[in-house]
């Protein structure tokens, strides 16, 4: 009798939890967003989150966008030849990055270098009583550890995946050049066939990344006492993989959804 | 006595099946210091992170300075948090900050004080405690004890009102543990602030607490002065009290106090059988360990208490009645029993060695013998016959 009902029982158990995980996300996120009218106390805060952030991840951001960049050119070319078409290189290159690579690729070297960081980090806090502290003192722990880090995540990703976009471009750019004597055209391809509205569909793409990445990452962490299969280190441990699981399907699915309504 | 300052109210809680806390109740007082002993794992800090508000109850309320937890808003218990401080047992230090800036923290994240100000604060603190050295220091990088040092400089920067003390002597050594309870109690005169004391240090917590509350199965078995905890005759408490006498009975196999005070009075209740008594009293035992050392008066107890092995059983047991009384008690119908073992008392203690510590040590034995009334009260006349004088 028991068998027949464990498998309705472990699909209502499983629904259960993950409708109480997402409320418990929600909440947390939207109280991170409401402790930043707090910002005038906390841009010291932001300002080092901005710099372990943003311009700690920017070399790597560099060069992944500039091989990125230089792949399209070379896997375009070799698709447009057939149609004798290389001379839209310049194009198929430029919206690729712009619309979707860009913010994806940026997003998704952030969850590795920035949001397993923060996630262990704020695991750590955890499971050595930090945030119990920050509590027993009466300091608000999502102030003190969280809103900086999604503010900072706001203001890192557009830019990061604007330096991904152009060095991406000029990563297409300078593989045209090693593989066609026509690359002057690559430019001004570029610059008549990109639109505002694919700029703006990207960056607000880094947006919603950034609350994706930033809020998970900083969860999984907060939340790690909760784990019920681990604890201790090997609790930060599964926090910070299931931070970096977790960030990566929501921004692809995040990504599939802004894509259907901005096309 | 004033209406306490913090009234925690028959609070229940269990973390899945394990009920933690079973409707305890317990009262601290106004700056006074209240101490919450008892064995690993019983839910001592589980209680006392119910009042800062780590924990929440399954049931129960805990009323603050008049105010019950359950009916005050959000904002009159962050006023409440604003009173208290917290040292956790792990010491709980910010390892991404150093010495000065763990200090710092709640003054420059909570009073928004002048840059000046704020150092000064921490300096005078860093100082009061000796972290002059450590200050620039992370946390990794200090010993132990410093890093309690830098933790109750932390909990003591705000001069809260309240103070909660997590084990604050755990992983130290005896001489930093004296230190960091001198250290409480010289800043409790000094602040007049209100400290709970979590701690297994007994009986070093007994010499600075003025309440002991003792918890066991979830509940508050014993809340009172340390005076009368160690007046008391309970059983029960009697580990909380004499836990550190406890490895020596149990090395000597003799009964202690309590345990042979129940004995006798068990055996004296069962009138189908008689009980005899002989008492030895070693007079001058406590000189012996005042003047040559406790370790001195252990080793003569336990090669006595190896002699009388050979006569224990079920029928016959012996154990400690005072310090320097020790009792041997049968229960049979043998009634040359007082006689016989009197005898082989004196045997032992005129052998000469032992006869040559006795006289180099300056101690005076004496055997009496008493047959058990079912009329008197056994103890009482163990008293009354101890009184007589009359050395072997």
């Amino acid at each position: 009798m028991k068998k027949i009902f464990a498998l309705p029982i472990f699909l209502g158990e499983l629904s259960l939890g993950v409708l109480k995980s997402t409320g418990q996300w929600g909440v947390f996120s939207l109280s991170a967003l409401a402790n930043a009218v707090y910002l005038r106390t906390l841009w010291q805060k932001i300002l080092y989150n901005i710099y372990f952030i943003g311009f700690k991840s920017l070399n790597i951001i560099v060069l992944v966008a500039f091989f990125t960049g230089m792949v399209l050119g070379l896997q375009g070319h070799y698709t447009l030849i057939k149609f004798s078409a290389e001379g839209m290189l310049g194009v198929a290159v430029a919206l690729s990055l712009v619309r979707e690579l860009g913010p994806v690729l940026t997003a998704i070297m952030l969850i590795g270098r920035a949001g397993s960081s923060i996630s262990a980090e704020i695991g750590i806090m955890r499971i050595s009583e930090q945030i119990d502290a920050l509590e027993t003192m009466n300091i608000n722990p999502i102030r003190y550890l969280v809103t900086p880090k999604v503010i900072a995540g706001f203001i890192c990703f557009p830019l990061l995946t604007a330096i991904f976009d152009c060095v991406g471009i000029l990563g297409g750019y300078f593989a045209s050049t090693l593989l066609s004597s026509r690359s002057g055209i690559f430019f001004s391809k570029v610059q008549s066939s990109l639109m505002v509205e694919d700029v703006t569909g990207g960056f607000i793409k880094s947006f919603v990344f950034a609350f994706i990445v930033m809020t998970i990452s900083c969860y999984c962490g907060y939340y790690t006492h909760q784990n019920r299969d681990s604890a201790g280190a090997q609790g930060v441990s599964n926090s910070t993989t299931s931070a970096v699981v977790q960030s990566c399907v929501y921004v692809l699915i995040a990504d599939y959804i802004i894509t259907s309504f901005l096309m | 006595m004033h209406e306490p300052l913090i009234q925690i109210q028959n609070l229940t809680k269990a973390f899945g099946d394990r009920v933690i806390l079973d409707q305890a109740s317990l009262d601290i007082h106004r700056h006074k210091i209240t101490a919450i002993i008892g064995k690993s794992g019983v839910g001592k800090s589980v209680l006392v992170k119910h009042i800062i508000g780590l924990i929440q109850p399954d049931s129960g309320d805990i009323i603050f300075d008049g105010k019950a937890y359950s009916q005050i808003t959000a904002r009159e218990f962050s006023a409440i948090k604003d009173r208290c401080s917290y040292m956790f047992q792990h010491n709980a230090l910010f390892d991404s900050l150093t010495v000065f800036e763990n200090i710092a923290l709640p003054l420059r994240e909570k009073y928004r004080l002048p840059k000046k100000e704020i150092i000064g604060r921490v300096q005078t603190r860093i100082e009061q405690l000796e972290l002059d050295e450590v200050a620039h220091l992370y946390p990794k990088n200090i010993s132990g004890g410093m890093q309690k040092r830098v933790a109750l400089a932390r909990a003591l920067i705000t001069n809260p009102e309240i103070i909660f003390f997590d084990e604050p002597t755990t992983g130290l050594d005896p001489i930093r543990k004296k230190t960091v309870f001198s250290m409480i109690h010289r800043y409790h005169e000094k602040f007049n602030f209100t400290a709970v004391i979590i701690t297994h240090d007994i009986p070093d917590i007994f010499y600075i607490a003025h309440t002991v509350n003792i918890i066991d199965h979830g509940k508050i078995i014993f809340s009172g002065s340390p005076v009368a905890l160690d007046q008391s005759d309970n059983p029960e408490l009697f580990v909380y009290t004499h836990g550190h006498e406890m490895l020596v009975d149990d090395l000597t196999k003799l009964l202690n106090r309590i345990a042979l005070r129940q004995k006798i009075t068990t055996w004296s209740t069962e009138k189908s059988t008689p009980m005899h008594m002989v008492s030895v009293e070693m007079k001058g035992l406590r000189k012996l360990v005042d003047f040559k050392g406790h370790l001195l008066g252990h080793v003569f107890i336990k090669n006595f208490a190896k002699f009388l092995q050979d006569k224990l059983s079920a029928d016959v047991c012996a154990g400690l009645f005072s310090q320097e009384v020790l009792v041997l008690v049968a229960r049979n119908q043998d009634k040359e029993w007082i006689t016989t073992t009197q005898e082989q008392l004196t045997d032992f203690f005129t052998t000469p060695g032992i006869q040559q510590f006795c006289q180099a040590n300056h101690l005076c034995v004496q055997i009496r013998g008493l047959v058990g009334s079912a009329n008197t009260d056994p103890l009482l006349a163990l008293k009354q016959r101890l009184t007589s004088r009359q050395c072997v």
